[in-house]
């Protein structure tokens, strides 16, 4: 039923909907809306069977959920930013354990400076855990990719997480169709682990390996991972065959037919982005988006043949990695090397910083007039900048930078910059 | 040569020899139809107590579960020495996951297991000191402060015995270790410092606590039997010697055991819901330096330049403990020796 809906409780209801049997969670803006949604319908005997833990800590909450899968429960948590990287060590211990969790990451910036906003630095964090990672376009998307998940983790025995902007999606209220519970029990069989904590079966999960099979457990750990980039397509297919709706998939390609120049993203960005693709087709230009849902696994064949005829790529990310560039940039790099193509990286949006209409198209004109750099930051406040590095050539004690620069930009220097 | 003359019941120790009993209160590991919920084949070291501790424990946690039995193990000696890659001494159904989050997940299975309707099986988490007191910490207090329903059996050996014998909040003062050298004033660990973790869990009030030792190996049985009648979070604190980390002779891990119990180093009590329920009374006091000196770990408190001042400082610990739990009573101690060993 399509109903006028926050983000956060369109997920939370789509993840009831998936009969959760333990729930475990540690708040954290901007995960909260969704765990305290799941938690009241836990409590409201909504969900039956179905426990939800409130735990000390996100260590703990992943903690919980390995054991609740690993005894056979389908288990659910979501966290965010600082929160996932304090359960980094059970993120990968989940995904090296093959246990099938779901969770959702209200992707947020990470300190320090501590900063709540949305950015993509979280879940590039965790880019290497094993963890398959789903990027959410739009509130609806984010919705139906949770479904999507249980069955692909469950098939796989491999931990999902699907990635939704905080606050930008998490908190923005817009129509989501909530599916029937039918619709998804017809979707999403009951979950039948591969191995299971049972007494009358005793097994041990989680004994040490050594040099001698190390590699090849980890080598099927990836063949797991390209097992689900031959079944994402399949399952999406199979959604849109009950619901009527194309959700998810490894990616999606919007006005690329002719283009020479394709932008490449991730996440709710995609939206501005095709809104400046449209102003920019009106002037003439050929451009067009890919936008990619599946970045673990990444789909290197399909990014390949959706790009292949483009001549200037611009990957337009909200992470990067400090002393390189771009992350998703050189994974685009990578896969269409040998092609006559130039990869752009384009670093946006970091820390909640909102990338506009107006700055992409800026973006796109700098790109046709062939100015654009392999490296940007996207409205970077350079005289800022300058001004920071001034300070730190002309005193060995000038303070820590956030604060001179929030100072800064608290002075005529900034007063100047927010009136233009 | 010397020999040790062979004894029919367990001389100094007032333990009745098995036999004697009768067969309810014999114990689990006495029954050949036993389970084996460690099988024989691991790793430990010669002397382990540890390892030792833990089949009593489990085989006993097997028993009042009918065998309905998960165990949880933090990363450490226990979890190194029993499982390998591919060999597995594990009978049980068996998970290691982290070295800092057995109690969590142990609360995960214990849920997975009520939502699946399979109230009848138990969780066991275990974990080395580090495990419970230091790096484990944060989940354990949660698991507590939850009332989640798991029986956490801490096997304290105090050190990171699995890396190399470093301190570890369980460390006693001037026991040296890798990170704690004899030099300096004070020689080994300082003092005033380290977590005393059975009387912290029971400052969560949670439905049982206990303390035990490898010297009384049907004393521990019958701890875990008890936890085992309650739901809720239980602690059994279980001091077990480790001949590498103390720098002890392997066959004298039950003997130093009985020691720091009989010294009052190390008290053996149970509580309910935060209060003491009762006491193993020390049997014949015994001052501290006969525990001390059987262990490599204190050696430069016996050596060239003996230290009396800090072996009177851990008497006073001993004796601390003795008055707080009341472990010496005109009751129970005995003191007329009856050592018969030469």
């Amino acid at each position: 039923m399509l109903r006028q809906i926050e983000g956060s409780r369109a997920v939370a209801e789509t993840v009831a909907l998936c009969r959760p049997e333990v729930v475990c969670a540690y708040p954290i803006s901007p995960q909260t809306h969704i765990i305290e949604a799941v938690g009241a319908m836990v409590k409201e005997g909504l969900l039956s069977p179905c426990e939800f833990i409130n735990v000390e800590s996100e260590f703990a909450a992943m903690s919980v959920s390995i054991g609740a899968s690993a005894a056979g429960a389908r288990t659910y948590t979501a966290t965010a930013s600082q929160g996932l990287l304090f359960m980094i060590e059970a993120v990968y211990n989940a995904a090296g354990l093959g246990l099938p969790i779901v969770m959702t990451l209200a992707n947020r910036a990470i300190g320090a400076p501590i900063n709540i906003w949305n950015d993509h630095s979280d879940a590039m964090a965790v880019r290497d855990s094993g963890w398959i990672q789903l990027f959410a376009e739009t509130n609806q998307e984010a919705a139906d990719l949770h479904v999507q998940a249980f069955r692909l983790a469950e098939e796989l025995s491999v931990p999902v997480m699907v990635c939704m902007d905080g606050f930008i999606l998490t908190h923005a209220v817009e129509g989501v169709d909530i599916l029937e519970q039918s619709v998804v029990d017809g979707f999403l069989p009951p979950y039948e682990p591969r191995q299971v904590l049972d007494p009358k079966d005793p097994v041990s999960i989680g004994a040490m390996v050594g040099p001698e099979a190390f590699e090849e457990v980890r080598y099927l750990a990836h063949l797991r991972q390209m097992d689900a980039l031959a079944r994402i397509p399949g399952i999406a297919k199979a959604f849109e065959e009950v619901t009527g709706r194309a959700s998810g998939g490894l990616l999606r390609s919007y006005r690329t037919e002719d283009a020479d120049t394709i932008v490449v993203a991730l996440g709710s960005v995609l939206g501005t982005i095709k809104d400046a693709v449209d102003i920019r087709r009106e002037a003439g230009e050929r451009v067009g988006v890919v936008g990619i849902t599946s970045f673990r696994p990444f789909p290197a064949e399909a990014v390949r043949e959706a790009l292949s005829k483009a001549s200037r790529i611009i990957v337009i990310e909200k992470a990067f990695s400090i002393g390189f560039g771009g992350v998703l940039a050189t994974d685009v790099a990578l896969v269409v090397q040998g092609a006559d193509a130039k990869v752009f990286s384009v670093v946006a949006g970091l820390g909640g910083r909102a990338i506009t209409r107006r700055s992409l198209e800026d973006l796109l004109a700098q790109s046709a007039r062939g100015d654009l750099k392999s490296l940007t930051f996207l409205d970077l406040d350079r005289a800022a900048v300058d001004r920071e590095l001034t300070r730190m050539a002309n005193t060995r004690r000038s303070g820590p930078s956030a604060e001179n620069l929030l100072r800064d930009l608290g002075s005529d220097h900034g007063a100047s910059k927010v009136k233009s | 040569m010397t020999r040790k003359p062979v004894h029919f019941y367990q001389v100094g120790s007032f333990a009745v020899g098995n036999r004697l009993l009768d067969d309810e209160n014999r114990t689990v590991q006495s029954n050949p139809n036993r389970t084996n919920s460690i099988d024989s084949g691991h790793r430990a070291c010669q002397g382990c107590g540890e390892v030792l501790g833990a089949r009593y424990a489990l085989d006993a946690a097997m028993r009042a579960s009918n065998g309905q039995l998960v165990a949880v193990n933090a990363t450490g000696c226990l979890e190194v020495f029993s499982t390998p890659y591919p060999e597995t001494s594990w009978r049980i159904a068996w998970l290691h996951s982290l070295f800092g989050n057995a109690p969590a997940v142990a609360t995960g299975v214990a849920a997975a297991m009520r939502v699946k309707g399979k109230s009848e099986v138990r969780v066991v988490a275990q974990a080395g000191d580090g495990g419970t007191v230091d790096i484990g910490f944060g989940c354990l207090s949660g698991m507590f402060e939850r009332n989640d329903d798991v029986l956490f059996i801490c096997y304290d050996n105090q050190g990171y015995m699995n890396t190399g014998v470093q301190r570890s909040a369980a460390t006693p003062p001037a026991a040296r270790t890798a990170t704690t050298v004899t030099a300096g004033p004070e020689p080994g660990n300082v003092f005033g410092q380290g977590k005393d973790l059975p009387r912290i869990a029971m400052a969560h009030d949670i439905p049982y606590v206990a303390t035990a030792t490898v010297a009384d190996l049907h004393d521990l049985e019958q701890k875990v039997e008890r936890a085992m009648e309650i739901h809720g979070a239980r602690y059994l604190h279980v001091l077990v010697p480790c001949p590498l980390g103390w720098g002890s002779a392997s066959d004298e891990t039950i003997h130093i055991a009985r020691l720091a119990k009989e010294t009052g180093l190390f008290p053996v009590f149970e509580a309910e819901h935060g209060k003491v329920t009762g006491v193993s009374p020390i049997r014949r006091r015994t001052p501290v330096e006969e525990y001390l000196k059987l262990q490599r770990r204190y050696a430069h408190l016996f050596g060239p330049t003996p230290r009396p001042d800090i072996v009177a400082r851990l008497q006073e610990i001993a004796d601390e403990n003795i008055a707080r739990y009341g472990l010496v009573t005109n009751d129970t101690e005995d003191s007329v020796s009856t050592e018969v060993t030469a």
